[in-house]
């Protein structure tokens, strides 16, 4: 794992997303800059998790690269080729599969399970693996093939979910928020199995999470957005152990420990900003404890740390 | 005094036992941890409570509130009691919100129905309640259709819409599964403020042992549609005496990684 660093141009790239706008519109409001200007790249078999706060664009960065919201301004490039709004059927053919993060509604409700994973595995042409092997794989009992979304509990839905990405065999798989249903025994077993899929068939993951404790055992590096920005990458064990941007300090604070002490978590102060209207400056300084006089009106527009206590030298 | 007494409960679907004889007590102002493997019934036990079984689910014994059994009241009283006196957050935000109306239609008809308050008074509440459950603009969010939320924050607005009648017991599962950490933060404080202030009861399922370490007061935990442990917080999860209990706490990355 500690080979990974940050990744310049001249590495093999699998995804390359520069300088991404995402802005959703809707008639008669200013259209919502969801993603502002965010940098990342994923390798072929590296796993990237991607944390931050809810709202701050994930879900919407992952469905451009997708293809399925319309880029603003700047690029996504998947092996080189520039991605572009598809149809869902096209989509399939691209080599890149999403676990979406709402389980009930990206499966189809009148079609069994079992159908929904074998068209996945045309996909890939795979005609000696079965549904029920995945379903197996991913730690649901092989009849289960035949059960309709509706018959499954939260956590078994989002297993279906990625049994049908898995069939397919992508070359980058996306998952968003996919195991959140799951107990801390299923989650550890699913993550790992993403996981191997990356790592033995040189795919690569882009796995959102807000749990970082999970992230924190699958992924090379750690992503970390607020506002519309990634404000922070770098290894994993880096960013764990000493992590550099104030947002990202406060996002390891609030983790809740199973200690049986009854404490509450920190929480951040101040209001869960607008992406309609984001403050000027650095995008984090209404909540910062350590602000300066320079965050108010400079925004820190640099990596990998973009605070401007970390400004490279 | 108990909030909500369930006793010896079963559900069975298409001669499928999916629950097996649950006990749960609910006390007014304490939070109840309800922790599980996936699949063991812990949506089913929520469900059960407020009637929203699947069709054709057969039940048996006691779901006590106050003085009715809940498993046998009338239809009509029922749908009284729902929404009203007990509320439930679902593990899915989309089967909380209508996709058709604006979230600021749905807090308000809820309390409108309920509550019998007026039109302007209705509106001046839920815009109080969304900056609650931290919504940012709540004034102009009001107007939005669920769709134009990011998953946490439809999460929130389901939470907002659950408080909208002051429940007496909310069922509340998996509320912050969909959140990152420093606004579960925010929700577990909201959680536990209700519960201090206003004695309301909470029923939390949960998955995940770092929350209910933050909020519960009592823990159970579910295994193939039976309570296997139950008991205040320190114990369960510092003393655990099931098995499975044990495995949960044994698989945390944490206890890995430390
Ligand atoms: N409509 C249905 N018909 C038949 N079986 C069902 C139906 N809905 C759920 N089940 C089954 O009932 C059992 C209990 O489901 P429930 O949703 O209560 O689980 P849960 O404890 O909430 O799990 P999770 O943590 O994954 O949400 C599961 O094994 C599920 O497959
Ligand atoms: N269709 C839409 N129309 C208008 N605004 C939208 C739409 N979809 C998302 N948004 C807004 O864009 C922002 C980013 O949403 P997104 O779903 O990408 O967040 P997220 O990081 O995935 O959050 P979460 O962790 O809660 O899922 C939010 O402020 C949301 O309200
Ligand atoms: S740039 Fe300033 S306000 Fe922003 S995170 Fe760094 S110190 Fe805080
Ligand atoms: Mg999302
Ligand atoms: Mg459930």
């Amino acid at each position: 794992m500690s080979e990974r660093g940050e990744r310049t141009r001249d590495h093999v790239t699998l995804l390359s997303i520069d300088d991404l706008v995402v802005e959703h519109r809707s008639p008669g409001r200013p259209a919502v800059r969801a993603v502002a200007g965010a940098s990342l790249e994923v390798a072929p078999g590296e796993v990237v998790g991607l944390v931050g706060e809810s709202g701050c664009g994930k879900s919407t960065l992952a469905r451009a690269v997708c293809g399925l919201n319309p880029i603003t301004e700047g690029s996504i490039t998947f092996e080189g080729r520039p991605v572009t709004p598809l149809g869902l059927r096209r989509r399939k053919l691209t080599g890149i599969q999403m676990v979406f993060q709402d389980p009930y509604t990206s499966l189809n409700p009148r079609r069994r399970a079992g159908d929904q994973i074998a068209d996945g595995l045309r996909t890939a042409r795979d005609t000696s693996t079965t549904p029920a092997d995945l379903l197996e794989r991913v730690g649901l009992p092989r009849d289960f093939a035949g059960r309709h979304p509706h018959e499954f509990s939260g956590g078994q839905r989002q297993r279906v979910a990625i049994a049908r990405a898995l069939a397919a065999r992508p070359r980058l798989l996306i998952g968003d928020e996919p195991i959140s249903a799951l107990d801390a025994s299923a989650q550890s077993q699913v993550a790992r199995l993403m996981r191997d899929l990356a790592v033995d068939s040189g795919a690569g993951l882009l796995f959102i999470s807000h749990d970082l404790s999970v992230v924190r055992v699958i992924a090379d590096r750690i992503a970390v957005m607020y506002l519309g920005k990634i404000v922070e990458v770098g290894r994993t064990e880096e960013v764990w152990a000493e992590p550099r941007h104030p947002y990202t300090q406060a996002l390891l604070k609030a983790i809740p420990r199973p200690d049986g002490m009854g404490v509450l978590p920190a929480e951040l102060p101040g209001d869960v900003p607008d992406p309609a209207n984001p403050p000027e400056g650095c995008r984090f300084h209404p909540r910062c404890p350590f602000v300066m006089d320079v965050c108010r009106v400079k925004e820190p527009d640099f990596g990998p740390v973009a605070c401007w206590l970390h400004e490279p030298k | 005094m108990m909030a909500l007494d369930i006793a010896g409960l079963t559900v069975t679907i298409g001669g499928k036992e999916i629950l097996r004889g649950v006990d749960l007590r609910l006390e007014p102002g304490r939070v109840h941890g309800l922790a599980g493997e996936s699949g063991s019934g812990k949506t089913m036990t929520g469900l059960a409570v407020l009637g929203l079984l699947p069709h054709g689910a057969r039940t048996s014994g006691t779901i006590r509130l106050g003085e009715r059994d809940l498993l046998t009241l009338p239809p009509k009283e029922l749908n009284r009691v729902r929404g009203g006196e007990v509320a439930m957050v679902f593990q899915d935000p989309a089967t909380s919100l209508h996709p058709m109306l604006t979230i600021g239609k749905q807090l308000t008809e809820h309390m409108r129905h309920h509550l019998g308050l007026g039109k302007a008074e209705a509106r001046a509440q839920a815009v109080e309640l969304l900056t609650k459950v931290r919504i940012p603009g709540a004034e102009e969010a009001y107007r939005r259709f669920p769709h134009q939320f990011s998953g946490g924050m439809r999460q929130r607005i389901a939470i907002a819409i659950a408080l909208a009648c002051s429940p007496k017991v909310l069922i509340a599962d998996e509320p912050t599964t969909a959140l990152d950490v420093t606004v579960q933060a925010g929700v577990l404080r909201l959680l536990r403020g209700l519960c201090d202030e206003l004695g309301l009861a909470v029923l939390l399922v949960t998955h995940d042992l770092g929350v209910m370490s933050a909020v519960a007061d009592e823990v159970s935990v579910m295994k193939d549609g039976l309570v296997v442990e139950s008991g205040p917080r320190g114990r369960v999860l510092r003393e655990p005496a099931h098995a499975y209990t044990r495995s949960l706490l044994e698989s945390l990355p944490e206890a890995e990684a430390r």
